[in-house]
């Protein structure tokens, strides 16, 4: 039997954590984009459109995020798609995104007084317009931090397609513990890779909310 | 035909009707004040008139342009008769040029260049073309409203309302807000403004509108309406006994 | 596409259905307990308590807070036995959730207890109270209240986040899902069965959470 050196260690788990950046980045992309979708959805002027968005949201937001990844990935496999575990993780990682990141914009939305949506629209603004000109801009202000937060979620929800076999940060410290039979040493250096690259998103996260409320009298 | 017909106008929100059938025609020029007390619907029969609010019976228009509840026939209307706010509602994003500038381009589709110039135009008009690069939360709250009183002009409409303009000021900031509006109606701006001016009202109105509970209860000069309220209604609300 | 759902495995092994439900419950009612009462004493830590403590406490959130679930679990399952602390599948998985909730809960009520007036504490400590007793009678549960939203939120959360002591062989509602897919080869309609199961099951936690809190709570919040 080989024996492995912390160093083995490390540089195998370092080298799985691209993987989870990756995936973290194309969930967190993908997300936003069809989160910006639901969320126009979500505050629509017609009701079927806002229903639909709701149910969406509840659905992806009150159902385990391993289900959906099982759904995935085995679900379209019955459709005669050969789904590999990256895109069954991909597909359902940007999906879950979209509903919390929907509903965390759609909060931040609705933060915006009341006056600018009338103050625009006697101004002849259409709703688009309104939103576009008016609404985003501000709303996206206050959106950076919790959005920013929610990047955390993100990068943490990625270690659940491990267990579908993607070959992650998660993954790789079974594979390696199963290897060395160190899982103490090899879960804590995994926790702490995790760790590094959550908690700078985290603590930016705080820093950018509170320099928010310290400026909240700045444009 | 008048600028404004306002006719058997109804309003409910859920049970309760706040505008119980309003007639009101104005004149190109006039400058209307409307007052009551708080909940007498003054402010509701405003917002319906640019269609802030849906009306629930009868019709209003301007300039022949029907409030109907479409994008379209709204945006033609909006165009028409501009609104400012109690509370500014000012783009606190954007430099007082750019709350300016905006729904020019934006809804009007006019050039950069014609709608930078019509945005001095209207900054120097209320006294504040020096203002033009700063925001919104730099200025007195008398400023802000004055950039709110050019966001709108610029637009060009042939009629604004004024709901409560000078309400949120600081007494002293009052004066240069109403000072702006009576150089408007000096030019033949058609105004109709809910206020709690009475003197303003008195000097500068060629009409007063007193509300009670959903209805028109007396209208007429401001010198018969003040000097000489008919119902025991106005009295009060004027505080005459 | 023309696949053929088939659900008659449903008469076969709602057994398993029933006990996975029974055990994710039981999860979530450990976890929610005593990991809300170990985030109101870590909120106490780290608003009012002694300046020893903070940093402890705040490395304990920070790290829960930034690692994943699932990593806190095998790192708890698989690690911890390396220590001499050999624990059950179900051991492992209830103090998982306990740990875990108690840091989410920990930040979300120290928000509350650093919204209160500072009236409030001061009020108390004219009372002759001590700073503790008027965080214990006067400020903890006006604070709670305020954060019941968001800490049912949270619980409903950790709830679905339970679903992955199924890797560990705890036998909650995704360990019945996974051992009927293996026995009937039907994946799709076992995941939809237990996905279902979940969205129900939250709903209905959601719902109990804002009972109990309108049990705690009667009155209405204030400030």
């Amino acid at each position: 039997m080989t024996e492995f050196t912390l160093w083995d260690i490390l540089r195998n788990l370092l080298l799985a954590t691209r993987w989870t950046i990756v995936l973290s980045l194309v969930s967190f992309v993908g997300g936003g984009a069809v989160g910006l979708l639901l969320l126009f959805a979500r505050i629509s002027a017609r009701k079927a459109v806002r229903v639909f968005a709701r149910c969406y949201i509840e659905l992806f937001q009150g159902t385990p995020l391993l289900m959906q990844l099982f759904i995935a990935f085995f679900g379209l496999g019955l459709f005669g798609i050969a789904v590999p575990a990256w895109l069954a993780a991909g597909v359902a990682l940007i999906l879950w995104a979209a509903s919390f990141l929907a509903e965390i914009w759609r909060g931040c939305v609705e933060a915006i007084a009341k006056g600018q949506w009338e103050a625009s629209a006697s101004l002849g603004m259409g709703r688009l317009q309104q939103m576009r000109y008016v609404i985003l801009p501000q709303a996206m202000r206050i959106a950076i931090p919790p959005t920013v937060g929610f990047s955390v979620q993100v990068i943490k929800g990625t270690a659940l397609t491990s267990i579908i076999g993607f070959v992650e940060l998660s993954k790789a410290g079974t594979v390696v513990t199963n290897a060395t039979f160190q899982p103490f040493t090899v879960y804590g250096l995994v926790a702490l890779i995790y760790f590094a690259l959550c908690w700078p998103l985290s603590k930016s996260s705080q820093i950018l909310e509170r320099k928010l409320n310290v400026a909240h009298r700045n444009h | 035909m008048s600028l404004i017909e306002i006719t058997e106008v109804r309003k409910s929100f859920g049970p309760n009707e706040v505008l119980k059938g309003i007639n009101l025609d104005v004149e190109p020029g006039e400058v209307i004040a409307i007052i009551g007390k708080s909940g007498s619907g003054k402010s509701t029969l405003l917002r319906c008139i640019n269609g802030l609010e849906m009306i629930s019976g009868g019709s209003i228009s301007v300039a022949g342009a029907q409030l109907l509840d479409d994008q379209l026939h709204l945006k033609t209307l909006r165009l028409k008769v501009g609104m400012i706010f109690q509370q500014f509602n000012l783009f606190p994003h954007l430099t007082v040029g750019g709350n300016v500038i905006l729904s020019q381009t934006v809804v009007k589709k006019t050039a950069a260049k014609t709608a930078e110039a019509m945005a001095r135009k209207m900054l120097d008009r209320v006294g504040l073309g020096h203002k033009f690069d700063a925001y919104p939360d730099e200025l007195s709250g008398g400023q802000q409203q004055r950039v709110a009183i050019a966001r709108a002009l610029a637009m060009e409409p042939i009629a604004l309302l004024c709901d409560e303009i000078t309400s949120a000021l600081d007494p002293e900031l009052v004066a240069e807000v109403l000072a702006v509006v009576r150089e408007l109606a000096a030019e033949g701006m058609t105004l109709l403004m809910v206020t709690h001016e009475m003197k303003f009202a008195r000097d500068v109105c060629s009409r007063v509108v007193f509300m009670h509970q959903g209805r028109v209860h007396e209208i007429g000069p401001p010198g018969e309406v003040f000097s000489n309220p008919q119902t025991p209604e106005l009295k009060q609300f004027l505080g005459v006994h | 596409m023309s696949y053929h759902f088939e659900f008659n495995w449903l008469a076969q092994y709602y057994p398993e259905i029933v006990k996975g439900i029974g055990i994710t419950l039981q999860l979530i009612l450990i976890g929610a307990v005593l990991g809300i009462a170990l985030g109101i004493a870590c909120a106490w830590a780290r608003a009012l308590g002694p300046a020893w403590l903070k940093p402890i406490v705040a490395t304990y959130v920070e790290l829960i807070r930034n690692t994943p679930f699932l990593i806190q679990l095998f790192f708890i399952f698989f690690g911890l036995p390396s220590l001499g602390l050999q624990l059950g599948e179900l051991q492992a998985a209830n103090i998982a959730m306990v740990v875990n909730l108690g840091a989410y809960s920990c930040e979300i009520i120290r928000a509350g207890i650093q919204s209160t007036a500072k009236g409030q504490f001061e009020a108390g400590a004219s009372l002759a109270m001590t700073p503790f007793e008027t965080f214990r009678h006067v400020v903890l549960v006006p604070s709670l209240q305020r954060i019941w939203p968001a800490l049912s939120s949270q619980v409903v959360i950790v709830m679905l986040g339970s679903s992955v002591v199924s890797q560990i062989a705890a036998e909650d509602l995704t360990f019945a899902a996974n051992f009927i897919q293996s026995r009937t080869f039907r994946a799709f309609e076992a995941y939809m069965v237990s996905t279902a199961i979940y969205l129900i099951l939250a709903i209905l936690l959601r719902q109990a959470l804002a009972v109990i809190g309108s049990f705690i709570f009667p009155r209405r919040a204030a400030r």
